[in-house]
């Protein structure tokens, strides 16, 4: 039906080609960069002709470089250790609690329970600053600061609203009646909970989970006010690697590489629940 | 057999009790949740009305309102507002404007356009802190990409974040790379969620194609791109991680946004009682958005559940 010219299909194409270009281009070219050495990074004018070299991944997975002026020690292995430590615990802790809370908020009506609500979605978009630097002083008098389960607990505070109002909403949808009745067929709450609505809001849970763990994962602040070196995740490392290594650009392409595989790679993995998950429910279709 | 029924009248109203207090015990982490939250939010109110160094604990005090006052009077405080909001209003502008012209471009659901759109996820999962960092790799002086693509169209010596002049173009772009598809992804599900009918009829009518986007594809598609633009206002006006990457609010003052502000006030300078204000005053400022957001998010969500 539509009549679509030669002329109008080109400047799409282009429009198109110009939209990947400018969104893709940084990824690549930091890729390329990572398998280089300093002088081809350094040539002028910069060419895509290079011999590869994995030179860089060898000295962040031994945590070794040598430079002209000696060896210098990279905790940067430490820091993805730490960022996987972080991310996955904070989103198992958040699932464990936060998919029967939103089971409790979907299914009854009590007192206090919009109010509760409505403060989590407030404060989700509340300064994380305001939250965390009154945290770091408390934190330091009761000994959690620098601590995995401090960092785990305040991860929380991303991680556990995100569930809650996402999963809430594919709790809501599943019909009352059909739990109704398998709780009248004589089964336990809990029963009920596990084997009907669990699996029917399991699309939802898992787009939570996903994107709790993607916002975990790119989460910059919570560490760098409340985390020393060695408890750090790949986002505040690697800002650190560059202030400590300086001029080594190949390794430092190398670790950014290394610190946004994970979360790219389960983006194009679970593309279809992240989408769902990102528009928070908002535009179920 | 009074016994049994006995027994049995107890452990009913034993289950009764425990299914009022099921959601309670439920929403446990929830309100925990709830307390860890409020309760730092209190103290950082505390804080604001305090003359509170920490350098300086011997000096701390209560002043009341005198740090919002002191605030209120000092030129940073002032260019901090600027700053923030130029940067927000940049950012959201130019994403909304991107987002949407993407999302038409994109709106046909085939196989290129699929692959396309699956693509664009990529930058919105890449951490922004590591965003600032690639940028910072490829607006480089001395090596660069995008350093020698701007020298090849004639401008020699283009400093990007490291120039006063262009610095917050420089992260404007970062945080457009990174967020255009959030935007994106959201409107092109609405426009995907839009009924038929009328355009349709506009094409049997033979519309012209400026009067159906101006006139039945924008007004459908408001709920949408307001619900967009207020979350990405909400986040854009508290931007730190990109901010701080680049440059640390550098040069000089030039990118000094409320967050990069407070933290750089409370470890640097220590100065406990100025940041808490910074963020409070911050804080005033989304929670107005947000009011305005949860109540469109909520009428949009109603909305398309009632449809479903």
């Amino acid at each position: 039906m539509e009549h679509t010219s030669t002329a109008e299909r080109i400047l799409r194409g282009i429009a198109i080609g110009a939209v990947v270009l400018f969104f893709i281009f940084p990824i690549f070219w930091i890729l390329l960069m990572s398998f280089q050495t300093n002088e081809t990074i350094l040539r002028n004018p910069p060419s895509i002709a290079f011999v590869p070299t994995i030179s860089n991944y060898v000295a962040l997975l031994t945590g070794r470089l040598e430079t002209a002026a000696g060896t210098l020690d990279i905790s940067f292995m430490q820091n993805l250790k730490n960022s996987v430590i972080l991310s996955v615990s904070s989103v198992a802790v958040a699932l464990l609690l936060g998919v029967p809370a939103a089971y409790a908020f979907a299914r009854h009506r009590f007192r206090g329970s919009e109010d509760i609500a409505f403060t989590l979605l407030s404060f989700r978009f509340a300064p994380p600053l305001l939250i965390v630097l009154p945290l770091a002083l408390y934190f330091q008098d009761v000994g959690l600061a620098d601590t995995y389960i401090g960092l785990i607990w305040v991860y929380q505070l991303i991680c556990l609203p995100l569930i809650l109002w996402i999963v809430r909403g594919y709790f809501e949808d599943i019909p009352a009646d059909v739990e109704y009745a398998y709780r009248i067929a004589g089964h336990s709450w809990f029963a009920t909970f596990r084997k009907i609505a669990l699996p029917l809001a399991g699309p939802g849970i898992a787009a939570a989970g996903l994107l709790a763990f993607i916002f975990a994962w790119n989460n910059f602040v919570f560490a760098l006010v409340l985390g020393s070196a060695d408890k750090q995740p790949v986002t505040v490392g690697a800002l650190a690697f560059v202030t400590a290594s300086g001029i080594q650009f190949g390794q430092i392409a190398a670790a950014i590489v290394l610190s946004i595989a994970p979360t790219l790679a389960l983006a194009i993995y679970a593309q279809r629940y992240l989408v769902e998950g990102l528009s928070l429910g908002a535009v179920k279709g | 057999m009074a016994a049994t029924a006995e027994m049995d009248s107890l452990a009913r109203r034993r289950s009764r009790i425990g299914t009022r207090a099921l959601p309670y015990l439920l929403s446990l982490p929830a309100l925990l949740v709830c307390i860890g939250v409020l309760i730092p939010f209190f103290t950082a109110v505390y804080y604001s009305l305090q003359r509170y160094r920490l350098s300086q604990p011997w000096a701390r005090e209560m002043n009341w309102g005198e740090t919002y006052w002191q605030l209120l009077t000092d030129p940073s405080f002032w260019n901090t507002l600027q700053v923030s909001l130029s940067y927000t209003v940049l950012t959201v502008g130019l994403q909304l404007v991107l987002g949407l012209g993407i999302a038409l471009l994109l709106q046909k659901r085939t196989r290129l356009n699929n692959f396309v759109s699956i693509l664009l996820l990529l930058p919105l999962m890449t951490a922004p802190a590591l965003a600032a960092l690639m940028w910072k790799l490829m607006t480089d002086p001395n090596f660069g990409i995008l350093s020698y693509f701007v020298s090849l169209i004639g401008i020699e010596d283009f400093r990007w974040a490291s120039s006063p002049d262009t610095a917050l173009l420089t992260v404007v772009l970062v945080d457009t790379w990174v967020y255009t598809p959030f935007i994106m992804i959201l409107l092109l599900a609405g426009l995907r969620s839009l009924p038929r009918q009328p355009f349709e009829a506009a094409a049997l009518d033979g519309v012209p194609r400026s009067f159906v986007f101006l006139r039945i594809t924008l007004p459908m598609l408001t709920p949408y791109i307001l619900t967009a633009a207020l979350f990405r206002l909400l986040e854009s006006i508290q931007q730190f991680d990109i901010i701080y990457a680049m440059t640390q609010g550098g040069p000089g003052d030039t990118l000094m946004v409320f967050q990069v502000e407070a933290y750089l006030n409370f470890f640097q300078s220590t100065n406990v009682g100025r940041s808490a204000a910074l963020l409070l005053i911050l804080w005033a400022i989304t929670f107005a958005i947000s009011n305005l957001f949860i109540k469109n998010w909520l009428r949009l969500r109603e909305r398309t559940h009632e449809e479903v």
